[in-house]
């Protein structure tokens, strides 16, 4: 495209009054701008104003006025135009700072549109760097949707995914469809009034599933690999529980390659096929729903429970097993033990998550049902039956052979042809010894994430998902706001495998599944990106001409979207890629960006801001900001009329993982004095939307420090700090003491240089 | 006036987290969809939450992803202050009339903010529940989406009005603004209509009404954040005291056939939550926790097992029979159900794990919605009648998104 641009000056919301317009104007035909001026560039003449720029060819739009985050439609001119925002509002006119005794109003007036003019000037060298992006678009995009696990929620994925008209695979490794529901004897209710168990509905789904034009089932079966990206993955399928040379390989890093090379140690994918090789026979697919489902726990680690030598000790799977073969002859009483830790603690058994309380209830009625004289006895520390499945509880406490209280078991002993159970701190105000025929334990659901890759993915980062011991080995990215990311584009997951739940939610979640396997190829189709930036039509373009093969892009990528040849030069993925940036962060070579989002356009924009050389008043300072999170609290900060520091100049990123760390070197090297990076919460309860994004510019600016310090600079100039939306209140005061620490410090010695 | 008929859309009614997800799901696989919210602005229950359990991190966070979502979004539209009148039609064809109300403030707001200088005249701040005050040109809160002003007419002299058209120089004062009705054809609905607090005033035993120093669960949400009434202090409604103790009362008004029979799901959460809220004020203060169960399963038992260590909190197994009113906070009665000693616990705050009831409840009938005996929005895909989040079934954030993320594909479907 070529650009044409037209600059404005909006002096409305207190703008003109805070700011000298003129030193505005100034600012901006310093690059070349004349810029307009209107009291409402967002009121209907205002926008009449740059209208009829548009129609004079230009296509370019500079408007310096509000925070990008408000009047999105007002100043949006058309797909084939760009605008680039400029916020003199709440970065400049509205946190401008009150006069003390040591700063006057004239030097606060002075300052503020020092402040306003270089937001002006960086607006202007944005707009002269940045390009309209073109989506990336896959050569061909499959539609077919691959759904690994043929249980209630594989099945249930497979029929809505059909049901909105896409094809599925549907791959199950046992010889039938229905996984674990086969074996149940009744399930929970799942209407109102919630009360009665309900006959199992399994058969009518597998049917329904096989039946299925759409669906393509294929039993014994397994994923030996995945390659490729969404929209174009290409699947391995072989027989279940055969080794297959397409097995998805184990990921080498750079440290075991080298060992590999050196002879030092085997290569672990010597049998394999290299994860980039491309199997022709393999099943082109567009997404992929896994709902490989649970396995029961092992409980055998509870001594005095007594499972590993009393066959009368069983588990809840296992005695499910024995109700539904008829096997429970002779049984007259049964206890449920709901809690393993003794006098140590009041949890319920690990992966529980509420659902084995409701299969004690369930359970107890199995008994009841069996033969009308027996007993079944629920121990819990704490009944968990939420939502409607309260009315479930209830309608089971009107059975007079049932009994719940709340119970410390403490042991379970062989007691003649049955088990003694011994309990304290009982709801029956004594301690309780009871002898029934069976115990059964309340075992929990491990999902088959937590011990093996499952997934299978053929990727430079490795087969299975990562850092899942944040979520005890469920396949979970971002628990609570988005629960269906991981950290594998394309890849949604749902049923035991992201959490124990009942059957209804197993459903839903299947069924949202669907919906998200469904958006990841329909926006690979479109050549943009899914969640977070969803719609974004940029993507990270790599100069290989230059590429060291350094391989931080690839080891760095919290999506694991680039691989790399055999050489190392990296391989991107469009679209497994989320736009976070973070390759553009890494990379020493400064080679990847995006259309409207680089090095060289982040460090020009850097570049832009005006720095005084003579006067040890005015420092400096650049503050790279994330958009998500930590830009809200600072619009937030000046619309509750905090003062921020006239000293510092904000820039928004993407995420702080796309902080290239050539930004700070192009701060100092053009006298700026200090650089503090503001981005999201890191760590085991990370707030980051892009995972890893905040960490890793953590660990890089450990690494500027040193590099500042060769080139004879305190470390001191450059710091992070952890900004949440919320801490509006809060940052001016942080950003204060850090502008303080640099005073401290005094100006930069290259200044001027 | 009439929309004009977009094929295939989908109508969501509620702008909460589980409007907001279905909306943005069903958008970002290209379905057209109508996005409508009775309040002012968009975020629903979640806006008002200081923080999420158990990862304490603001709520306010996954609202701007979201806000952000739907700014970049050109399949939504988006409707504050307007609420369903009727609907006609069906499966796959319903004719949907939407009413909104006057916001008195047009699009030409620019959130410069200075009308409320001008403004002498006060209302209730409801976003607040009533504790403290806006002025009667308002934004609900900091973070509201879409970023403009409400005027409270009633609550105006006409010389404040005047003073106000007066003071906003961007001419968005429309004080003649009238309720405008207009329909929308869909071929399916999403009902995310949420939930309200459980009205504590019915619970008797408790005396809401009579002390200041019964506050609810989500009162103390407010109170606890840093854009509540007592920025984040937490002070006691009207005297403000810094509370020295504070007590719990789970189950308030949930699992009790004469309230609402079900468990409301999120209310034992939602306490050890505000535990922590305490803790970082009062790092001493006692604190006692009324309970019938702990419902904090899975991968929230560390969090509970963490706040359980503390020898200041102190949980009791037992369903509070009575809440005595005195002249300096307030004696909470139980019965220790292990121990089985009569408990008579003094504190200068007690805090009422009031549940969730449908909010649709009361007008589901006019709308030919089919509830169940709570009240609950039942989901009935065939008819292109669907329900999600807490309309749906009490849930807590995660499963009311995913019950969202269920319905947009629900409402796909419906349009096949």
């Amino acid at each position: 495209m070529d650009k044409k641009y037209g600059a404005y000056i909006c002096t409305g919301c207190g703008i003109g009054d805070a700011l000298d317009i003129e030193a505005l104007t100034g600012a901006a035909s310093e690059h070349g701008m004349e810029a307009k001026t209107h009291e409402a560039l967002c009121s209907a003449a205002g926008r009449e104003m740059i209208e009829a720029d548009k129609s004079e060819g230009v296509n370019t739009f500079i408007v310096c006025a509000c925070s990008r985050r408000v009047m999105q439609d007002e100043f949006n001119f058309g797909d084939d135009t760009i605008t680039v925002r400029g916020n003199i509002r709440e970065q400049a006119a509205w946190c401008k700072e009150q006069p003390t005794e040591a700063k006057s109003q004239e030097t606060i007036d002075e300052y503020t549109n020092e402040m306003g003019a270089d937001y002006v000037r960086i607006a202007c060298v944005q707009a002269k760097k940045t390009e309209l992006p073109e989506p990336y678009k896959l050569e061909t995009t499959s539609r077919e949707i691959l759904v690994m696990g043929g249980g209630l929620a594989g099945l249930t994925a497979a029929r809505e995914a059909s049901k909105a008209g896409y094809k599925v695979t549907l791959v199950e490794k046992a010889d039938v469809l229905g996984g674990k529901a086969l074996g149940w004897v009744k399930m929970f209710p799942t209407k109102a009034p919630y009360e009665d168990l309900e006959e199992p509905t399994i058969g009518a789904l597998v049917a329904e599933v096989e039946g299925d034009a759409n669906i393509t089932v294929k039993t014994a079966t397994e994923v030996a690999r995945i390659s490729g990206s969404p929209g174009d993955f290409n699947a391995t399928l072989k027989a279940a529980g055969t080794d297959s040379e397409w097995d998805a390989p184990f990921k080498v890093g750079v440290d075991t390659q080298d060992k590999i090379d050196k002879g030092q140690m085997e290569d672990p994918n010597a049998n394999f096929k290299h994860y980039m090789a491309d199997n022709p026979d393999g099943l082109k697919i567009g997404s992929v729903i896994l709902a490989t489902g649970w396995v029961p726990a092992d409980v055998s680690e509870y001594e005095h429970l007594g499972y590993t030598d009393n066959d009368k000790v069983v588990t809840n799977a296992e005695f499910e097993k024995m109700a539904k073969e008829g096997k429970l002859a002779g049984v007259n009483s049964v206890a449920f033990v709901m809690s393993p830790g003794g006098e140590e603690h009041d949890q319920d058994f690990p992966y529980a998550n509420s659902v084995t309380s409701m299969v004690a209830l369930k359970q107890a009625k199995y008994v009841r049902e069996n033969n009308a004289d027996a007993k079944a006895y629920v121990l819990y520390q704490h009944m968990r039956t939420p939502g409607n499945m309260e009315m479930f509880y209830k309608g089971i406490q009107q059975d007079d052979g049932i009994f719940f209280t709340k119970a410390t078991v403490t042991k379970v002993e062989a007691a003649g042809a049955g088990c003694t159970v011994t309990a304290k701190d009982t709801l029956l105000g004594e301690d309780l010894d009871l002898d029934v025929d069976l115990v059964v334990l309340a075992a929990g659901m491990v999902p088959t994430t937590k011990t093996a890759a499952t997934i299978n993915l053929a990727y430079r980062q490795g087969p299975g998902f990562l850092d899942l011991d944040l979520f005890d080995g469920y396949a979970d990215s971002h628990f609570i706001c988005f629960p269906y990311e991981t950290r594998r584009t394309g890849v949604y997951t749902c049923g035991g495998v992201r959490k124990a739940m009942p059957m209804d939610e197993a459903v839903d979640d299947a069924t949202g599944a669907a919906l998200k396997a469904i958006q990841a190829l329909e926006s690979a189709d479109r050549g943009v990106a899914v969640h977070p930036r969803s719609g974004d039509l940029t993507y990270p373009e790599f100069f290989m001409q230059r590429c060291t093969q350094c391989k931080r892009c690839t080891e760095e990528c919290p999506f694991g979207a680039i691989d790399d040849d055999e050489k190392g030069t990296p391989k991107p993925n469009p679209t497994r890629c989320r736009r976070c940036g973070t390759c553009m962060g890494a990379c020493p070579e400064r080679i990847i960006g995006f259309k409207d989002y680089n090095v060289d356009m982040i460090g020009s924009m850097i570049k832009a801001v005006e720095v005084p050389d003579d006067d040890e008043d005015k420092l400096r300072i650049l503050a790279l900001v994330c958009e998500n999170d930590a830009m809200p609290a600072l619009d937030m900060a000046a619309m509750r009329k905090h003062s921020l520091n006239s000293l510092i100049r904000f820039i928004p990123v993407r995420c702080l993982g796309s902080v290239n760390m050539s930004w700070i070197k192009d701060a100092m090297s053009s006298g700026m004095d200090g650089a503090i990076l503001l981005g999201c919460k890191y760590g085991d309860d990370y707030q980051c939307h892009f995972v890893k994004g905040s960490e890793i510019a953590n660990k890089r600016m450990d690494n500027i420090g040193e590099t500042l310090g060769q080139l004879g600079l305190e470390p001191e100039r450059c710091a992070m700090k952890q900004i949440a939306i919320t801490d509006y209140d809060t940052v001016p005061a942080i950003l204060d003491e850090f502008v303080e620490e640099i005073l401290a410090l005094g100006p930069n010695p290259f200044k001027g240089f | 006036m009439s929309e004009q008929i977009a094929n295939g859309a989908v109508l969501v009614v509620g702008g909460g987290i589980s409007g907001l997800t279905a909306a943005l799901e069903a958008a970002e696989v290209g379905k057209d969809v109508f996005l409508i919210e009775k309040k002012p602005s968009m975020g629903g229950r979640v806006a008002q939450l200081n923080q999420y359990f158990p990862k304490l991190c603001p709520p306010s966070c996954g609202l701007e992803i979201n806000f952000k979502r739907i700014k970049d979004n050109r399949k939504i539209r988006m409707y504050t202050m307007t609420e369903v009148k009727s609907v006609s039609g069906s499966a796959g064809s319903y004719e949907v009339t939407c009413v909104t109300s006057p916001r008195y403030v047009n699009n030409n707001c620019t959130g410069c903010d200075a009308c409320t200088e001008v403004c002498v005249e006060e209302r209730d701040d409801d976003f607040n529940f009533g504790m403290g005050k806006t002025k009667a040109i308002y934004r609900p809160h900091e973070m509201s989406f879409p970023m403009k002003y409400v005027l409270d007419k009633n609550a105006c002299s006409a010389d404040t009005l005047d003073k106000i058209k007066a003071a906003c120089k961007y001419d968005a004062i429309d004080t003649d603004m009238e309720a405008k009705e207009f329909t929308v054809n869909v071929d399916s609905i999403i009902w995310a209509t949420g939930w309200n607090p459980y009205d504590p005033t019915k619970l008797d035993n408790l005396k809401y009404n009579e002390s200041n120093a019964i506050i609810t669960n989500m009162e103390m949400e407010r109170l606890a954040a840093p854009n509540g009434p007592t920025a984040g202090k937490i002070l006691r409604p009207g005297d403000d005291k810094e509370p020295e103790s504070f007590a719990f009362v789970q189950c308030a008004g949930s699992r009790d056939e004469n309230h609402l029979e079900y468990c409301s799901y999120i209310c034992c959460m939602a306490s050890m939550k505000q535990i922590t809220y305490i803790r970082e004020r009062y790092p001493e203060a006692p604190i006692y926790v009324f309970y019938i169960d702990l419902r904090t399963p899975g991968k929230y038992e560390k969090f509970r097992e963490k706040l359980m260590s503390d020898p200041n909190t102190h949980f009791i197994k037992g369903k509070v029979a009575d809440i005595i009113p005195e002249s300096d906070g307030v004696t909470v009665v139980a019965e220790n159900a292990v121990t089985g000693e009569k408990v008579q616990q003094k504190v200068d705050m007690a805090v009422l794990a009031t549940g969730m009831e449908p909010a649709i409840k009361s007008q589901a009938a006019g709308l030919g919605l089919d509830i169940d005996s709570n009240g609950f929005v039942v989901s009935n895909p065939a008819t292109g009648m669907i329900s999600a989040g807490c309309a749906k079934k009490a849930a807590d954030v995660v499963t009311s998104a995913q019950s969202a993320t269920a319905a947009a594909l629900k409402a796909i479907q419906a349009g096949k």
